[in-house]
């Protein structure tokens, strides 16, 4: 069988982005901005300076954390979409221990991130129950479960008993946690001018390597392969497909009840549990995992691309063009990097049936 | 206030806040029932709620508006059937990425642009909405609401009796053994996109130029996704299907309703419930045995 030869596909590839960038240049430019000064915006926030290298780099943290548990269930094909509420629940986990346990130092730090990986692990878990007990979709139960955790947060942060900042004074309370303690709080690593690279960062780095490792070389990769590929070899070599492809989803939710700890531990935000903490951090790490086709060293370039578009994105609004306009870029890199590829099997698929057609070799209809 | 003037207002707004969960439920409960779990069904939605107001706003008729929304709709789900049942890519994938894009596109534009306002006008059924309690929830609506009176009995028609309708089934249960009989089945799975895009995009236009008049960032703020838990409560049945939206626009109307009302309940659970419901079903009910038996799952000739 003839296959289209890596180099078109790679073309392919990059006709796509050359055309999802210069459909975000026309949208810009008709919206009445200049696409030049947005890209040079967008540059100086993300990559400009040590300081912005240095946001990027928070940012890749979490994203990266939520692609490498994708990799995780995607490889034993569960398909989890649940991650923003994973990432969520491991928030609220993890600022719960850190609020209420009374210990400081690193032991601290531990902890809270050890809760926040249970927290969205027992999260995923729940579907990986509802898929066993009644076989309720992956698919459909991690979607509701999202939508679930949102009101969970909200609803926590509203409940005074619960982890609704202390009123002291004020009369009107908002909705969010204390600020977590100093000693909480994830530091840089190393001394270098302006530039941070946070513990998170080395925390999804270690994990990453481990977990290319493990896939790739473990007993335990290589029976996520096969309950991925082929479930009916699986079960013919005695692995038990249940408790592999369960164990993957509790795994991924871990992951992504981590990047919720470092979301709130690391210098991004106000180091409070809020309803808005994740700002999607979840959805996108999954299009991260997608576009990186489930290899983990491949999520760290492409993670770190979607760590550019959200602190490019700051900086972008603070020049008067809205936000919303790297959600746009984002969006179309998707398309493009993940549309050729599967559009190149498709045509090589057509081609080969019409030639098997065309010498008289054809299967038959339907055949399979 | 009285408990009667209440019960209406929380009825009125109930059915305004069902209304356009019902039209996009018709087209997800027809696209489910071929086997596609549709979650684009949220930018179908979103970007029909926004073009209807941008349309409306242009030409300075609502109902054009409406109309384009439907055509929007349309688009969103051609684009979705041409990337997951042609080329073949991950449905859900392309659903997410199709959700990503559209609500950047239209919270970029929004913020990007001023439009006016523009409302379909209301029309109220003389004799009946003089009805004590149900007369004003019931029958004094913008007027596309009562589009569901005909949209609904020609779902069903579809569904249940039309021979396409035997196909797509046929194609949601058993893909090969539809296959081998010769039906075509990504090109079912398009058509029944298609139809769920149309509908979709009408409740979103419904919701932005039908209740509202107005298109605000997010504007849906996951009322697609309500509507694929309604077909999951509903057990993939029309009828149950349609009570779930009616009773999760209910839920979400007493949400709203009860500080004003002075009543102290959970707001967040209320929020959830229609989640936790769908779940529930699917738990403990016999919803699992009415799922249609090749949902979500892909279909390729001679890969099985």
């Amino acid at each position: 069988m003839n296959r289209s030869p890596g180099w078109t596909v790679a073309l392919a590839i990059g006709l796509s982005v050359f055309l999802a960038l210069g459909l975000s240049a026309a949208l810009i430019a008709v919206t009445g901005f200049s696409p030049g000064a947005a890209r040079t915006a967008i540059y100086t926030g993300s990559l400009g300076s040590a300081a912005a290298i240095s946001s990027t780099l928070l940012y890749t943290a979490p994203l990266l954390l939520v692609a490498l548990g994708t990799c995780v269930s995607s490889r034993a094909g569960v398909f989890n979409i649940g991650q923003e509420g994973q990432v969520l629940i491991g928030a609220l986990a993890g600022a719960w221990v850190g609020l209420r346990l009374a210990i400081g130092g690193p032991v601290l730090q531990v902890l809270v991130l050890l809760a926040a990986a249970i927290g969205g692990g027992l999260w995923a878990g729940l579907s990986a129950v509802m898929y066993r007990w009644r076989g309720v979709n992956i698919v459909v139960s991690t979607l509701l479960m999202t939508f679930i955790a949102a009101q969970l947060i909200h609803f926590s942060v509203a409940m005074p008993w619960f982890l609704q900042q202390s009123r002291g004074t004020k009369l009107v309370v908002a909705a969010q946690s204390n600020q977590l303690p100093a000693g909480a709080l994830l530091g840089s690593i190393g001394r270098y001018p302006n530039l941070q690279v946070n513990t998170g960062l080395l925390i999804a780095a270690g994990l990453t390597v481990m977990i290319a490792v493990a896939l790739a070389h473990t007993r335990w990769g290589f029976q996520l392969k096969v309950v991925g590929l082929s479930p009916g070899a699986a079960r013919h070599s005695g692995i038990r497909i249940a408790r592999v492809s369960g164990l993957a989803l509790v795994l991924s939710g871990a992951f992504s009840g981590l990047a919720g700890a470092v979301l709130l531990t690391s210098p991004i935000g106000t180091h409070r549990l809020q309803p808005g903490l994740s700002g999607s951090i979840g959805w996108d790490g999954l299009l991260v995992a997608l576009v990186a086709r489930n290899r983990p060293m491949l999520c760290v370039p492409i993670a770190f691309l979607f760590g550019v578009l959200r602190a490019g994105g700051n900086f972008l609004s603070a020049t008067g063009v809205p936000f919303y306009l790297v959600d746009v870029v984002k969006s179309l890199l998707v398309l493009a990097l993940v549309v050729p590829p599967v559009a190149a099997q498709e045509i090589d698929r057509r081609r080969l049936r019409r030639r098997l057609h065309g010498s008289g070799l054809a299967p038959v209809q339907g055949a399979g | 206030m009285n408990l009667v003037s209440s019960t209406e207002i929380v009825l009125s707004s109930g059915v305004r806040l069902a209304a356009p969960l019902a039209f996009a439920a018709l087209g997800e409960y027809l696209a489910e029932r071929a086997g596609c779990l549709n979650i684009s069904i949220e930018a179908m939605m979103l970007g029909a709620a926004f073009g209807s107001v941008a349309v409306a706003s242009t030409t300075g008729s609502a109902t054009l508006g409406l109309l384009s929304g439907v055509v929007i709709g349309a688009v969103i789900a051609l684009l979705h059937a041409t990337l997951s049942h042609r080329a073949e890519i991950n449905t859900f994938v392309v659903g997410l990425v199709l959700n990503a894009l559209v609500l950047g596109l239209t919270s970029y534009l929004i913020a990007t642009a001023q439009f006016d306002s523009h409302q379909v006008a209301q029309v109220s059924i003389p004799g009946l909405r003089d009805l004590p309690v149900i007369g004003p929830p019931l029958f004094v609506e913008r007027w596309p609401a009562y589009l569901l009176l005909g949209l609904i009995p020609i779902t069903w028609w579809l569904v249940e009796r039309s021979r396409w309708g035997l196909e797509l089934r046929a194609v949601g249960e058993n893909p090969a053994a539809a296959d081998v009989s010769g039906i075509r089945v990504n090109q079912r799975r398009r058509q029944a996109l298609l139809w769920c895009g149309a509908l979709a995009g009408l409740g979103g236009a419904y919701l932005a130029v039908g209740e509202v008049g107005s298109f605000t960032q997010n504007m849906t703020a996951g009322r697609g996704y309500l509507v694929i838990a309604a077909v999951i409560f509903g057990a993939w049945r029309l009828g149950r299907t349609l009570l779930g939206c009616a009773l999760f626009g209910l839920v979400d109307a007493l949400r709203l309703a009860l500080p004003a009302l002075g009543v102290t309940l959970n707001s967040q659970l209320l929020a959830a419930a229609p989640y936790l419901l769908a779940l529930l079903a699917m738990l403990l009910f016999v919803a699992k045995s009415r799922e249609p038996a090749a949902l979500a799952q892909p279909f390729r000739r001679g890969a099985d």
